[in-house]
């Protein structure tokens, strides 16, 4: 991609975009009628699936279980059409895997587990089209689904990928964008009390830097709750009249 | 063999309507009240002299105490609600039922009756034959004894009306669809029995006359069911999944009402898994419910 800059000198990203802007967010929930809580969530290209079991029984070996919380099982997976070149497994490699332990920490540090003691939650993610920000799309929808599955949590997580170019910070970076070597900051956060609850980092940023990055971040991930909480509210007042009630 | 198959975009959609939101709703993270006179229900908690919410839905007060309610969430079990369970383990002196609440439900030995009637001697020998009387993928109705310290379920099902379930089908829906009732058993005038349980576990099967069945329901009757009967439960079944996709609350009426509602469209059993079909019936329900409440 070289020749290609990141942001043009009238200040316009490749996709048209303004570097605080984000792509469009489409969100629904309740997608599947098996699943305890579901979610589907689009931001621009990168479109991703999630679904919650549980609370319930621990399943497999009974070792697992905590006896003063529950157990959070988190699975991502990305379907193998989903990249440009066709993956060989849609689970299971290094990148998954640490994908995975990244959602089991940030949604230990959210949901109420002590209210659950010896039971399983289980979260499953995945990613139907990759167009960057993978790893903030799915923790936006697994937010969706824990909400439509009617477990407790502190607050939304709301994640957000941001880039930093040539003293620009990009927010919501897309796959060209990630393909151009920025640094990139993944932040999952509560929006309400402002507190971080994951934060990654792929690459050298000066310290002077930092804090313009985090606020930017901050913003956009305050932005993203604003989308989500307005499906959320929208999805309840429906059901809500469904169930008979005025 | 014939197959139905229709596109997706020339199924009508729905209207698009504006739902009003309806008053005190919340969502995660918002915050309640900062008063700090009010106790923590369910569905908040309290940090820093603030009561937030911890699920989305609406508020309920009763006194000093704030609850929210998630629309949709895993039954929460009460003493005394009927519930259909599966047996999913046998265990010491217990089994393990899944009532598709937060940890499986426990049968304690003592707190069932034997085939027979006959009284339970605290012997080896009974605790051995365990697996006879009700084994793993077994069905049950029962009713919720006690709340262990953990949420954990007892059940029991010491009266005859609770027991073994022999032949007929299972729904599963939502327990929120489902309300608190003084009977949860119906014998429909259409020739089958639903059992309602809290849980949303819901058991059709046809009716079967009372008095031969004085064993405590340990003794399944596996002789074949008429096509008729057969037909009568798959279309309630059929009937209670509509009601079910359409939130429609569950109780004993509005399922006749939707059963009713088939019949008078003439619809095939099948045709009423199609969608439009589905809301024509659930409408038609919905609406003869409001007249004649």
């Amino acid at each position: 991609m070289a020749g290609v800059e990141v942001v043009s000198e009238q200040g316009f990203r490749t996709d048209g975009r303004k570097p605080n802007e984000l792509r469009r967010i489409r969100c629904k929930q309740g997608v599947f009628s098996h699943a305890d809580g579901s979610a589907y969530i689009e931001q621009g290209n990168t479109k991703v699936l999630a679904t919650v079991y549980g609370p319930h029984e621990i399943r497999g070996s009974r070792s697992k279980a905590l006896h003063d919380r529950a157990y959070v099982n988190c699975q991502f997976s990305m379907a193998t059409f989903s990249t440009g070149e066709r993956k060989q497994r849609p689970r299971g490699d290094r990148k998954s895997t640490e994908m995975t332990m990244h959602m089991k920490q940030t949604f230990e540090a959210t949901i109420l587990t002590q209210l659950y003691p010896r039971s399983q939650i289980d979260i499953f993610v995945e990613v139907l089209q990759a167009d960057g920000g993978n790893f903030a799309a799915c923790v936006n929808a697994a937010t969706l689904a824990l909400i439509d599955a009617g477990i407790p949590l502190k607050d939304y997580v709301c994640a957000c990928t941001v880039g930093f170019v040539d003293d620009v910070t990009i927010v919501d970076i897309n796959h060209l964008e990630e393909t151009n070597h920025i640094a990139e900051f993944t932040v999952a956060m509560l929006p309400k009390s402002e507190q971080f609850v994951m934060l990654e980092m792929s690459s050298r940023l000066h310290l002077d830097h930092l804090s313009k990055v985090m606020d930017m971040a901050t913003k956009a991930c305050k932005d993203v709750h604003l989308v989500l909480d307005r499906a959320v509210r929208d999805h309840v007042s429906e059901v809500w009249q469904q169930l008979g009630n005025t | 063999m014939a197959v139905d198959l229709r596109l997706s975009c020339r199924i009508k959609q729905k209207p698009t309507t504006i739902y009003k939101e309806p008053d005190h709703l919340v969502t995660p993270g918002d915050v309640i009240t900062t008063d700090t006179g009010f106790m923590r229900g369910h569905g908040t908690y309290m940090e820093d002299d603030k009561l937030y919410a911890s699920v989305a839905g609406t508020v309920e007060r009763v006194n000093k105490l704030i609850c929210v309610q998630p629309l949709k969430s895993r039954y929460s079990g009460e003493v005394g609600d009927v519930v259909v369970g599966r047996i999913a383990e046998v265990g010491q002196k217990r089994w393990k039922v899944d009532t598709n609440s937060r940890l499986d439900s426990a049968l304690l030995l003592s707190s069932v009756n034997l085939p027979g009637g006959e009284l339970r001697r605290k012997t080896a020998e009974d605790e051995l034959m365990m697996r006879q009387y009700l084994s793993e993928g077994d069905l049950i109705s029962a009713e919720v004894q006690a709340v262990f310290h953990d949420g954990a379920l007892s059940l029991h099902t010491r009266s005859l009306k609770y027991g073994k379930l022999s032949q007929g089908t299972l729904v599963k829906v939502s327990p929120s669809l489902v309300k608190r009732r003084k009977t949860h058993f119906h014998n429909l005038p259409c020739g089958a029995s639903v059992i309602v349980g809290n849980n949303g576990y819901i058991w059709i099967s046809p009716t079967v006359n009372e008095e031969a069945d004085s064993t405590g329901g340990f003794v399944q009757d596996l002789n074949p069911v008429a096509t008729a009967d057969r037909e009568v439960v798959a279309r309630l079944h059929n009937c209670i999944l509509a009601m079910a996709r359409h939130r429609m609350m569950l109780s004993d009426t509005s399922i006749i009402y939707t059963y009713e509602a088939s019949l008078a469209i003439g619809s095939l059993v099948k045709d009423l898994l199609k969608p439009e079909m589905e809301s024509e019936v659930v409408t038609m329900a919905r609406e003869r419910l409001e007249t004649e409440s």
